[in-house]
């Protein structure tokens, strides 16, 4: 009759913790992950080039993105299909630029402000001219560090 | 008053938790910001003008210009973008003091001693009609030519490639192959676009 044990227990059985180490780890990983990412939703196709000489970007709370390609299907009837600048979340003219920087430079305390950086994020299509013209802004509002964003090459040529 | 309340199974509690973990993992696209970093040069005063084109002698400067094309000319010959990282090295490091190649100058650098230092400065000027592909393919072949011949001296100098050496150390072999890209005012290559 002994190993009938539960028949003789009255009480509750206690709630058993053995996996709240896993629940809260894993709730732990999901806000890292989530939040560390600032959600952009792109209106522009961006292919970035492939590169090998590249450098990871360090601090991601200093680096403010810039996107320049050919907008997304569903907004190509408003904006045509000429390659746009995307700041934020909205198409934006070259002139914005400036504004643009001086808001995202207001966001970082004054000690950090020299390490700032501009990652170019631009589809490989793009001619050079929207990019010249706006390396010419970002020289105008002194934010002279600049990261062109590209992928790692898969092959070697 | 119940009399009991099965125990919820909790053995595969923890299954369930790394599942959804890896799935958060999996399906949330760390977006690695990484690239080819560069400084533009600082805005030109309006009272100035293009000055520091004269202060820098012809033989110190690597001329590379891109057409609306995507084709490349390189010191007044044409260039396939393959071999443009070889000339470029042949350019930084100059190895047989050509006078047609960068001057040098001593300089004292930690850990290297006296050292001659090149000259040398890159120019990189694109049209308005080149494709920013080629434009990066070009940054990148620049970059790999500096980082090769950095590559080969922290070698020689302490057996280890550069990205592995100390900051220091890295600081010094910089010194020796200063990276200067330039990314010249805008001008029109190759016609109107």
């Amino acid at each position: 009759m002994a190993k009938f044990r539960e028949e003789s227990s009255k009480e509750l059985p206690p709630v058993s913790t053995a996996s709240l180490p896993d629940i809260v780890f894993m709730l732990l990983f999901f806000f890292m992950v989530s939040t560390s990412i600032k959600e952009v939703e792109l209106k522009v196709a961006i292919k970035a080039p492939q590169a090998t000489e590249i450098k990871k970007l360090e601090k991601k709370s200093l680096v403010s993105n810039i996107y320049v390609g050919e907008p997304k299907k569903q907004f190509v009837k408003n904006m045509g299909t000429e390659p746009r600048i995307q700041l934020n979340d909205q198409f934006a003219e070259i002139s914005d630029i400036g504004s643009y920087i001086e808001e995202e430079r207001s966001k970082i305390s004054e000690a950090e402000r020299p390490f700032m950086t501009i990652s170019l994020k631009v589809d490989e299509k793009t001619k050079m001219g929207i990019v010249t013209d706006l390396k010419q802004q970002l020289r105008r509002v002194s934010a002279l560090k600049i990261n062109y964003s590209t992928r790692k090459m898969v092959k070697e040529e | 008053m119940a009399k009991k309340t099965p125990e919820i199974p909790s053995a595969s509690m923890a299954d369930i938790a790394f599942m959804l973990l890896i799935f958060f993992l999996v399906t949330t696209t760390m977006d690695t910001d990484s690239g080819i970093s560069r400084m533009l040069p600082p805005p030109v005063p309006p009272d100035q003008k293009n000055d520091d084109d004269v202060k820098i002698k012809e033989r110190n400067v690597f001329v590379v210009l891109i057409n609306k094309n995507d084709q490349l000319m390189v010191e007044g010959q044409q260039l396939q973008i393959s071999e443009l990282k070889e000339k470029a090295k042949e350019f930084i490091e100059n190895p047989l003091d050509e006078a047609t190649l960068p001057e040098k100058e001593a300089t004292e650098i930690p850990f290297f001693g006296t050292t001659m230092v090149s000259k040398q400065v890159i120019s990189l000027q694109n049209d308005r009609g080149t494709s920013y592909s080629m434009y990066i393919q070009a940054q990148n072949e620049l970059a790999a030519a500096y980082n090769e011949l950095r590559d080969e001296i922290s070698l020689r100098k302490f057996g280890k490639k550069f990205d592995n050496l100390d900051t220091d150390r890295q600081e010094a072999v910089k010194d020796v192959y200063p990276q200067r890209i330039s990314e010249a005012e805008p001008k029109n290559y190759g016609g109107t676009n």
